[in-house]
Formats: structure tokens, C-alpha cells, sequence
């Protein structure tokens, strides 16, 4: 019993039902074990891990601005709305509690998104598509994205921030 | 020495253990009722036709409502657990009374100085505290000082059992409940490093003692900490399964090696599964997600699925061996269904498992993060684990430790009957809406999923609606069942007849 010392000798050989059963479970964990990886090459979509350190936040604050001075193509809601060229690095910069700028992409362009935060972590959520990255101070994240479809998406954030989290949306635009 | 035998078990059990057990008890019931309080705020605050709370409020409560639930009633109990196991169980004494006493009353002060400080409006940081959110210096102390009681506490666990080996209280190897406690004992320690290691830094950079703590590295070694010591939970949980189903059955475990193996299968695998919670976090390479989280996570969850086999299948011999023989089924339909125990434990074994566990696999993996990682999903998925299955594990414990330690009888048992049900409905109602919901994308920790008030504004798919408002009733149905739990096992410990 389980509240009790068993007898001496408690190391048993499996019985038929026990080793077809941990044999299933084995395998089924194998498969996923051999399929994870695997996908990793077949899938069309990762997690990105290419990372690189803000040892300075102005620095990064003068790649954006100097992205928006170049590529401003409109405003909205007193946001500038960037249109940067297909293929290039894009900067999108956090803070407490504003996603800045709008962008404006290309459908079947790729694009590398820099994402990072001038103060606490946020969480970059493209909705309504429910794709999600974080946004860590001191760390450019790089996210390398092909929109597939058109129209407006949003950035919700989805890491608390402090208490206007709730206000943090940005907007992302794909034509 | 002072000794007494249950007239129940034949136990035979040392005074200090008995009370320890009573005060760690009556200390979580009261901290799940207070973080159950908390629930019930928020939860009415996510249904958004009643969206109850202000903002401030909303993240405060969070903030203690993920406190007091997930640590302070869980821990208290498991330290209960670990002197009912190392001494109850092993019929032997608490070999170091004043620092179980110490380590209790440790845990005591951090949790009224985390609850106070949070309170009080100084730690809006909810209980992740990612940094740099900064909290009052009081908070992290708080958490640091648990921290230390929690491990103390763990080491009287050793303590007893090496003791207890010398007593001759046991010869060769330990009762599988107390194994069970040993390896949570062991991950507890492990664990409870980590915490120091990351705590006792930002508490100094609180107070402006050290200027700087990376973000990217207090999320590592923050979940090296959190994750893993779920583990603890998962430990003390499958413990109590086995030992429930032991003294409400007088089951066997079928094959110990295979259930001593799937406990050692957890100490080794779990801690390193820890990163699923950074899978689309910078910093951390793709092999060293794939490996972490693909390899590792998948021998702890083997161990789950031997524990899934084993426990069931030793209900089911003791069922039989009682002679409900007839066809594949009979031993479950004479299952022992009305009593509270019972049903919580088996309740629990389905929650965790289908609820908590299949979710818990698939959010982990790599690709599918992607579309659920800081959703109201997650927030399903782990109300599966530590809601549908720890704390109605633990609710089932509490229905066995007031007839053995409290020596009391429930009080309404009427009540008690139908209290797992309606609880496990609940849990399971909110906690699958939960998932639907998070599927269209809706944040967990986010007060207005309307964005009133934000600069863009932006409508989830209208169905989202539907998920949330019975998630809504899905809370109030699982709020009810904590009340009766409550009402019942401390006015039982109160006002119960008290048996002979
Ligand atoms: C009647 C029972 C319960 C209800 C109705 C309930 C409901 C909720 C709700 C609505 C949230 C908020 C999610 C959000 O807005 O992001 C939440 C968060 C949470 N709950 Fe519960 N809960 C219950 C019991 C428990 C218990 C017993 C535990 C622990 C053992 C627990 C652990 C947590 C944790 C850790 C969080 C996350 C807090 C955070 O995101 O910082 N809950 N719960
Ligand atoms: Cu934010
Ligand atoms: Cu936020």
C-alpha cells in the first residue's frame, strides 16, 4: 500500500498490461520527440531566436527614427505610418504604452522585424491572426515575417506593463 | 514522547506532527479562501458584461489572487504533507520540532508581508515580477523569507526520514506516499535555490543596491524556479492520489517499481523543461528550445502516463478484490462516488490529466506557442493543472486529514458529497472557455479586451463573447464549490462532532 513499507522484495517484473502500456506511451513520446525537430525544418513557421543586445536604447531609438524619417508615407492617431522597402530591417519600438510606428508591408515580402522595449517587457501580439512574440528591454528580438494576407492587423499587447497595459494597441498594415 | 494510535488507520502518531499538520492546514484553507476571493473579483472582472473591477484593482488582485493560490495554499499544504508523510505515515516522530516550527512561521510573515505590501498598492507587479517592473523592497523580502521557510520546511522532511531510518521506523525502503514527498522534497530544494539565487539580487536591486538585473536572465532562472516547482505540485499530488486511493480503498499500487520509477522520471526531467515559457522570448538559440522543451518535457510527461495507468488500475483491483467483478465495468459503477475523498481524487486524476496535461504538451511545443503563449489559453491550461488537479487532490486530502488528524467528523456530509463535482464542473467549464477563448487571441492579464480607451480599437471575433461569459459562470459554479469546501472542512475542524 502506498502508506505502508512494501514487502521486501517490491522490485516485480512488468506484467503484459504494464510494459504494452508504457511501450504505448513510449512511443507516442518518441514520435513527438522525432516529429519536433523534424518540423522544425518541414514548417513553415518557427520561433525566431536571432537576438541582438541594446547595450543603448537612444541607438535604438535613432534606427527607428531615422526608418520613419525615410519611409513616413502617412499618420494616423498622430502615429506615423512607415512603409519600408521589401526585404529590408524594420525597427519597432515599445514603450509604456505605445507600439511606434504604424508599418505599412507588402503581401509575400519578407521583412525583418526588430522588436524592443525602451522600458519594462511587453508582449507583441498581432491580432486578430493571434501570432505572439515578447518584447524584452535591452534585447533587439528579430523576427523575419512574410505577411500572407492583406488588410489590418493590430498589436495588442499581452504582457502587463504596468497599469495602462490595457491601452497598449498599434496597428500593422498589409497591402 | 507523546503518541497516540488512530482508531482509523492504526497510525500510530507523534503530537507535534499532528499539530503541525493542523496549523499548515488551517493556514492554506485560509489562504485559499482568501485567493478564492480574489478569483471571484477577477474572474467577474474578464466577464465582460460585468466587468466588476477598476484597473488598478483588477492587476492588484491579480496580483494576490496568483500569490495566495498558487503558493501560499499549495506550499502550506504540501508542508502539512510532508509531516504527514515523514512521520504520520512512517509511525515515527518530527525529529526537529522548533525549526518545523520556524520554518512555519517564516512562510507565516512573508505571505502577510507580501499580501500587505500588495495590498497596500506598492506591488502592482503581479507575481511574475518580470523586471524591470519594479515592486516595493517589502515584496520581494516577503517572497525571500517564504522562499527560506519553504526550504526549511523541506528539510525537515529529510530530517525525519533519515531518523526515522535509525528508529528502525522503517526497513528498507519507504512507503511509495513518502517517496512520492521525497522527490517534491527534493525538486523543493532545487527549486527553491533557483529562487534565492534570482530573489535575493532584485530585492537588493529594489532598494537600490544594485543597479541593474537582465531582463532576459531573471525570466530564465525565474521559471527555472516556477516551472519546475509545479513539479512539486505534480510530486506532492500523484502522492496524495496513491495515498487517497490507499486509505479510502486499501489499494495497492500494482507494480511499486514502475510508480517508484515514474517519481524518479519527474526529479530528473522537469527542471529542464522549464523554457517553454520563453519559447518566443530573444536570447535562447533554437536547438536549446527544441532540445529543452521537446526532449526533456517528454519524459516528464511519461511519468504522468504511468501514474495515469498504475493509479486507476489499483482502484480497479481493490474494487474487484471487494467483488465488484462482474464485466469491464462494474468496479466503477461501486465506485465509492458519495464520499468526498474519493471523488476528489478520481476527479482530479481526469481534470489534470485531460484538462491540464494534453493542453500543457501542446502549448509547449515550439511551432504552436506561436498562436497561444501569453493568451487567455495558458491561463486555461494551468487552471487544469494546479486548479482542476492539485487543489481538488489537496481538497480530497483535506477530507481524510479531519477524521485522522483534526479527529473531527464532517460536518453537513450531504454538502461535502456533492462539493468535488461541482467544483471539478466549474474548474472545467471556466477553464475550457478559458482555451476557446484564447484560440481568437484574447490576452490573459489585460483588463479591457474592448480597448475603450486605447488609441486603436479593436474587436476579437464576436464569439469570444460566448467563451467569456461562460467562463463567467463557470467561476461563479467553481466559487461555489470552494465555499462549500470551505465552510465544510473548517467548520468541521471547528464545530465537528469529534470522534473517538
Ligand atoms: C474558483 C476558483 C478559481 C477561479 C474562478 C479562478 C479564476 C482566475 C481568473 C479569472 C484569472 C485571471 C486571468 C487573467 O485575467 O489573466 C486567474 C489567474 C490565475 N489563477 Fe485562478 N482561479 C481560481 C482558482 C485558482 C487556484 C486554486 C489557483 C492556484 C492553485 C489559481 C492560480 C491562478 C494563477 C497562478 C493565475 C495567474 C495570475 C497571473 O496571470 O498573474 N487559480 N484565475
Ligand atoms: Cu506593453
Ligand atoms: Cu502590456
Amino acid at each position: 500500500m502506498a502508506i505502508k513499507e512494501p514487502e521486501r522484495i517490491w522490485w516485480k517484473p512488468y506484467t503484459r498490461d504494464e510494459r504494452l502500456w508504457v511501450a504505448m506511451a513510449l512511443l507516442w513520446m518518441m514520435a513527438s520527440f522525432v516529429f519536433m525537430p523534424v518540423y522544425h525544418f518541414i514548417g513553415a513557421q518557427n520561433p525566431p531566436s536571432e537576438t541582438y543586445r541594446v547595450r543603448d536604447k537612444e541607438k535604438f531609438r535613432a534606427l527607428v527614427d531615422g526608418m520613419v524619417n525615410k519611409y513616413k508615407v502617412g499618420e494616423e492617431k498622430g502615429i506615423p505610418i512607415v512603409k519600408p522597402e521589401p526585404g529590408s530591417d524594420v525597427f519597432v519600438q515599445a514603450s509604456m504604452w505605445q507600439w511606434y510606428p504604424i508599418l505599412q508591408l507588402e503581401k509575400a515580402k519578407t521583412y525583418r522585424i526588430h522588436l524592443a522595449s525602451m522600458d519594462v517587457t511587453h508582449g507583441f501580439s498581432i491580432q486578430p491572426i493571434n501570432m505572439n512574440f515578447m518584447a524584452l528591454p535591452d534585447y533587439d528580438y528579430v523576427v523575419t515575417l512574410t505577411p500572407t494576407t492583406s488588410g489590418d492587423y493590430y498589436i495588442v499587447c499581452n504582457e502587463f506593463c504596468g497599469l495602462g497595459h490595457h491601452l497598449m494597441v498599434g496597428k500593422m498594415i498589409i497591402k | 514522547m507523546d503518541y497516540r494510535i488512530c482508531s482509523f488507520t492504526g497510525l500510530k502518531i507523534h503530537k507535534t506532527a499532528e499539530d503541525l499538520i493542523k496549523w499548515n492546514v488551517v493556514t492554506a484553507i485560509l489562504f485559499l479562501a482568501l485567493g478564492g476571493f480574489m478569483a471571484l473579483l477577477v474572474a467577474l472582472t474578464r466577464w465582460p458584461s460585468v466587468h466588476y473591477l477598476g484597473p488598478a484593482n483588477y492587476y492588484r488582485f491579480l496580483t494576490l489572487h496568483g500569490f495566495d493560490a498558487l503558493l501560499l495554499w499549495i506550499l502550506f499544504f504540501e508542508v502539512a504533507l510532508v509531516h504527514f508523510t515523514s512521520a504520520v505515515l512512517l509511525n515515527t516522530r518530527v525529529v526537529a520540532p522548533f525549526s518545523a516550527w520556524i520554518a512555519y512561521a517564516l512562510m507565516l510573515v512573508g505571505a502577510v508581508f507580501v499580501n500587505i505590501v500588495t495590498f497596500a498598492g506598492k506591488a502592482d507587479v503581479l507575481f511574475t515580477s518580470y523586471v524591470p517592473l519594479k515592486a516595493n523592497g517589502v515584496y520581494y523580502l516577503g517572497v525571500i523569507i517564504f522562499a527560506v521557510g519553504a526550504l526549511t520546511a523541506f528539510g525537515n522532511f529529510f530530517a525525519n526520514i533519515i531518523q526515522a531510518r535509525r528508529d528502525k521506523a522503517y526497513k528498507h525502503t519507504l512507503p511509495l506516499g513518502t517517496y512520492g514527498l521525497a522527490a517534491a522534497s527534493i525538486i523543493g530544494v532545487v527549486t527553491l535555490a533557483h529562487g534565492a539565487v534570482i530573489m535575493i539580487p532584485v530585492f537588493f536591486w529594489s532598494i537600490d543596491l544594485i543597479k541593474y538585473i537582465d531582463p532576459a536572465t531573471y525570466r530564465l532562472i525565474f521559471w527555472g524556479l516556477g516551472h519546475s516547482s509545479q513539479q512539486i505540485n505534480v510530486c506532492a499530488m500523484v502522492a496524495m492520489w496513491y495515498m487517497a486511493a490507499a486509505f479510502v480503498l486499501g489499494a495497492k499500487p500494482v507494480n511499486e517499481k514502475l510508480s517508484r520509477t515514474a517519481f524518479v522520471l519527474y526529479i530528473l526531467f522537469i527542471n529542464v523543461a522549464s523554457e517553454h515559457h520563453l519559447l518566443v522570448d530573444p536570447v535562447l538559440s533554437n536547438w536549446h528550445k527544441i532540445v529543452n522543451t521537446g526532449y526533456m518535457m517528454h519524459l516528464a510527461v511519461l511519468a504522468s502516463m504511468i501514474h495515469a495507468f498504475a493509479i486507476p488500475a489499483s482502484m480497479e483491483v481493490a474494487l474487484r478484490n471487494k467483488g465488484y467483478t462482474k464485466g469491464l465495468f462494474d468496479w466503477l459503477k461501486n465506485a465509492p462516488w458519495g464520499n468526498p475523498a474519493f471523488s476528489a481524487t478520481f476527479l482530479s486524476i481526469i481534470g489534470f490529466g485531460f484538462l491540464g496535461g494534453i493542453t500543457g504538451v501542446i502549448f509547449g511545443t515550439e511551432q504552436f506557442n506561436i498562436i497561444r503563449h501569453n493568451t487567455f489559453a495558458i491561463t486555461g491550461h494551468f487552471h487544469g493543472t494546479v486548479v482542476s488537479g492539485t487543489t481538488t487532490a489537496f481538497m480530497g486530502g483535506t477530507y481524510l486529514l479531519i477524521p485522522y488528524i483534526f479527529r473531527r467528523e464532517l460536518v453537513l456530509p450531504k454538502l461535502a458529497t456533492i462539493q468535488p463535482y461541482l467544483y471539478a464542473i466549474g474548474v472545467a467549464m471556466f477553464a475550457i472557455s478559458m482555451m476557446a477563448a484564447g484560440s481568437y487571441g484574447v490576452p490573459r492579464r489585460h483588463w479591457d479586451i474592448t480597448f475603450s480607451n486605447a488609441i486603436f480599437s479593436f474587436s476579437f471575433d464576436p464569439s469570444i463573447d460566448i467563451f467569456l461569459s461562460m467562463m463567467g459562470v463557470g467561476a461563479l459554479l467553481a466559487v461555489l464549490g470552494g465555499v462549500i469546501f470551505i465552510i465544510v472542512s473548517l467548520g468541521s475542524i471547528v464545530f465537528g462532532k469529534k470522534t473517538s
